[in-house]
């Protein structure tokens, strides 16, 4: 087991309240970074610890605090983005329900950071009950003057709100939230401008995911070259992985980046293998929106080398051989499952929250949906595998978001890993209603 | 001021300038289609993907090509960029695929529709449509709604430009349509069906590319290509009243604003010439108007092959 920074504690009885919380060291960083930092310092050390990240891209935390803009006179919004909707991904609900303190530091320390008076952290509507955890929590925070006016009497002043959300996927997206938060329908805006100039009522702003957020916490404490001591090149730290599937032991993992994919799947301090002794058939490593890699390219990349849990080996090969950390969302098939099925139930959530604003998402993630929905239910043609690729390569990159990229990516990745067994699905319509197609063979060399 | 190069033609706009912009100023192909931008409504564009170009040169400074096509409606220019549109092989692919992802749904009535002859989704399936469907599926379509006594909703032939909540947000004192729902349910309506009745409201007419606004005082009455467009101008206290009478004989059928070959209505006075709902649907009547001439209608439609043509242009189009 590697080091843990963000869970290290979840276990510890009573640790969502505050008394608790503090005695296990909490709100060090607080006290740091209010009595003997300045805001500039704790963005130094951010970029220093070269975390990235969490919500899906990682984009470094660093350098997107650095570009937001500090006009005279104008406020600034720290929004934690707590909108977790991916299919899959479910790690900072279990953050924020164990260890609701830790995210109210990070947005202090981050608010700090930015200069920010506001943070909201705006959570999905569904998780309703967290939100009751997270109320509670800084209500606590601010009875001990950790937020409100002049925290720990250093002249700083922050508040903080929980926003529930719009109750869609879309709404995750930055612009959309800012929308969302501001009252509207969650349309994600035209960039530019980007939130870091105009975001919040206009205003410079910088969106964060929970997980990014809580990880600065520890980069205050220890340092972030400490912090970059952990992982691999640019994948440093440790990272939340939310595992579910056919696994012995799913759950939420605190990682050390750069252990192997093998270990993560296999390992007795992680998954514990494939349940019920059944076969690994394919896995999609990052959540619903990045592409599902076949058995054989999982553990190892197309090269023949160890595929490790860091953003840089699980994209080794491209979309060709390879996929995306994304969210940490790890989503593992065994042998008795449908890659078709599968397919089409992703490309239905996509149908199914696409904003409809843009006409490539609106119109092609529906169009895919009901192509799929054919070809699963033995009613599909052999042209419509072409035309489901064909419709992909035209929404991707079309679109305003990226959800558009998120609807195709994973239709393209089954088609091009797993064609047999759409053609299969065409060939032996009557048969593929009653069992499913199993393994795909390795092939002998991967392009 | 700036200069950019779109489909090898120099330009100098100024800064801020978007690149569907810039090449309005060149004019003809080498501007792109728009269906959602709408220069006279602020925040309209980005949505519909058709205007989307290639930009091969992304500044002087920075002359790397930007990966993605780019919405040209809502990019700004940058100096010394470099822009290709007709002259991209990507964007007449990409421009076709997103025509035929507007037309998958559309219920393509044009017979019935009273857009026909005018709609803006005709001309573009024209240029850059296919011969044939590969849409196998049913078609989408939605129950329709009743939004008052002046403007036929069908939404079924709707692309989802938003021009008409811009217009109801922007014109009228007080919104009471917008977008429900989301993705390909996503449809435009009244808050619990209350009427859209306001002065302005009638611009929604006007701005909506395709025919799901239409004319309810004009509904059925004629093809558009039958009638003869005439510049008129009345007294009003509420709008310019300057417009264009669709006349068919001495009869008035239709009363719309004064628009420009991107269908966008003209200035009147150094304002937009959006007219008020008493101009557009209840002055059917000759006298009502002063009858100024001929009006040219500049656009690659049927509509422009009228009969009447204005002395300014008519030279022009002989040729
Ligand atoms: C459709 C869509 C949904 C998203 N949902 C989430 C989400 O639920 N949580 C999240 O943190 N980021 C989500 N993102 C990514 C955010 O837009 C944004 O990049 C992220 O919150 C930035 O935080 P980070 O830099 O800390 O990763 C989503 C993006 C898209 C396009
Ligand atoms: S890509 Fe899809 S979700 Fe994103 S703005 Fe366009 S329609 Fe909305
Ligand atoms: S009704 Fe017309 S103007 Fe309104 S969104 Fe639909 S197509 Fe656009
Ligand atoms: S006109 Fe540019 S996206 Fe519609």
């Amino acid at each position: 087991m590697g080091r843990r920074l963000l869970l290290e504690h979840d276990n510890v009885p009573g640790i969502e309240t505050f008394d608790v919380y503090r005695k296990n060291g909490g709100y060090r960083s607080v006290e740091k970074a209010l009595k003997s930092m300045s805001p500039e310092l704790v963005l130094e050390e951010v970029q220093k610890s070269g975390l990235r990240g969490r919500g899906g891209a990682g984009f470094p935390t660093g350098m997107k605090w650095s570009f937001l803009a500090k006009p005279e006179g104008v406020p600034r919004y720290l929004l934690c983005n707590a909108d977790e909707s991916e299919p899959g991904t479910f790690k900072d609900r279990y953050l924020m329900e164990k260890i609701p303190h830790l995210l109210i530091e990070g947005m202090i320390v981050s608010s700090f950071a930015l200069g920010a008076n506001q943070s909201y952290i705006y959570i999905r509507g569904e998780y309703m009950w967290v939100l009751d955890i997270l109320e509670k929590a800084i209500a606590e925070a601010y009875a001990k003057g950790f937020l409100g006016k002049n925290i720990l009497g250093s002249g700083y002043d922050l508040d903080l709100s929980v926003a529930p959300g719009g109750g869609a996927y879309i709404c995750g997206e930055e612009t959309a939230l800012i929308e969302s938060l501001e009252g509207k329908r969650g349309n994600p805006r035209m960039k530019p401008p980007f939130p870091a100039v105009k975001g919040l009522y206009g205003c410079p702003t910088v969106v964060n995911n929970v997980e990014s957020i809580a990880a600065v916490v520890p980069i205050v404490n220890d340092g972030g070259e400490e912090y970059a001591k952990i992982g691999l090149g640019k994948s440093t730290g440790t990272k939340l992985i939310s595992a579910c599937g056919n696994l012995a032991r799913p759950g939420v993992y605190e990682i050390e980046m750069g252990i192997t994919v093998e270990e993560f799947i296999y390992g007795d301090d992680y998954c514990r293998g494939i349940a019920n002794g059944k076969k690994l058939k394919a896995c999609v490593p990052g959540g619903s929106s990045v592409p599902i890699l076949p058995h054989y390219l999982v553990t190892k990349t197309a090269a023949g080398e160890d595929r490790l849990m860091t953003y840089e080996s699980l994209a080794d090969g491209g979309f060709a051989s390879g996929s995306m950390l994304g969210s940490g969302g790890f989503i593992v098939f065994d042998e008795d499952q449908c890659i078709v099925r599968n397919t089409w139930n992703f490309a239905r959530f996509y149908a199914h929250e696409s904003c409809g604003q843009c006409s490539p998402c609106r119109e092609g993630t529906g169009w895919m949906e009901k192509v799929l929905h054919r070809l699963e239910h033995g009613h599909g043609n052999m042209r419509d595998i072409d035309l489901l690729a064909e419709i992909n390569k035209k929404i991707e990159g079309n679109t305003i978001c990226p959800l558009g990229d998120a609807a195709a990516w994973p239709v393209a990745a089954a088609i091009r890993h797993f064609r047999d067994e759409f053609e299969w699905h065409v060939n032996e319509r009557e048969e593929s209603q009653k069992r499913n197609y199993g393994l795909i063979r390795e092939p002998q060399s991967i392009a | 001021m700036i200069k950019v190069t779109i489909d090898d033609v120099e330009v100098e706009v100024a800064e801020g300038t978007s690149i569907l912009n810039a090449a309005r100023t060149i004019g003809g192909e080498v501007v792109p289609p728009a269906m959602c931008y709408y220069s006279k409504l602020p925040g309209t564009g980005g949505k519909c993907r058709t205007c989307l170009v290639e930009v091969a040169a992304g500044s002087a400074k920075d002359p790397r090509p930007m990966p993605k096509l780019v919405a040209s409606c809502s990019t700004p220019v940058q100096d010394g960029m470099v822009i290709k549109n007709k002259t991209s092989e990507r964007v007449h692919e990409n421009r076709g695929a997103v025509v035929e992802f507007l037309l998958i749904n559309h219920p393509l009535d044009c017979p019935i529709c009273d857009q026909a002859g005018e709609c803006h989704l005709q001309d573009l399936g024209f240029v850059h449509g296919a011969e044939k469907t590969r849409y196998e599926e049913e078609r989408r379509t939605f129950d329709p709604i009743d939004i008052g006594n002046k403007i036929k909703l069908h939404m079924n032939r709707c692309i989802l430009c938003y021009r008409c909540v811009a217009v109801a947000n922007q014109l009228t004192d007080k919104r009471v349509h917008g977008v429900l729902h989301r993705g390909e349910h996503a449809e435009i309506s009244t808050y619990i069906e209350s009427a859209v009745e306001n002065d302005f409201s009638g611009n929604m007419i006007d701005v909506c590319p395709v025919g799901a606004l239409t004319d309810k005082t004009f509904r059925f009455k004629s093809r558009v290509w039958f009638l003869k467009p005439m510049e008129a101008e009345c007294e009003c206290t509420k709008c310019s009243g300057k417009a264009v009478v669709w006349q068919f004989g001495n009869e008035i059928y239709r009363v719309t604003a004064r628009k420009d070959r991107y269908g966008e209505v003209e200035d009147q006075d150094g304002k937009p010439g959006w007219i008020c709902n008493d101009c557009r649907f209840d002055k059917k009547d000759l006298s009502k108007w002063n009858i100024i001439g001929p009006r040219t209608i500049d656009r690659h439609s049927v509509i422009s092959q009228g009969h009447y043509q204005s002395p300014r242009t008519s030279t022009k189009k002989l040729k």
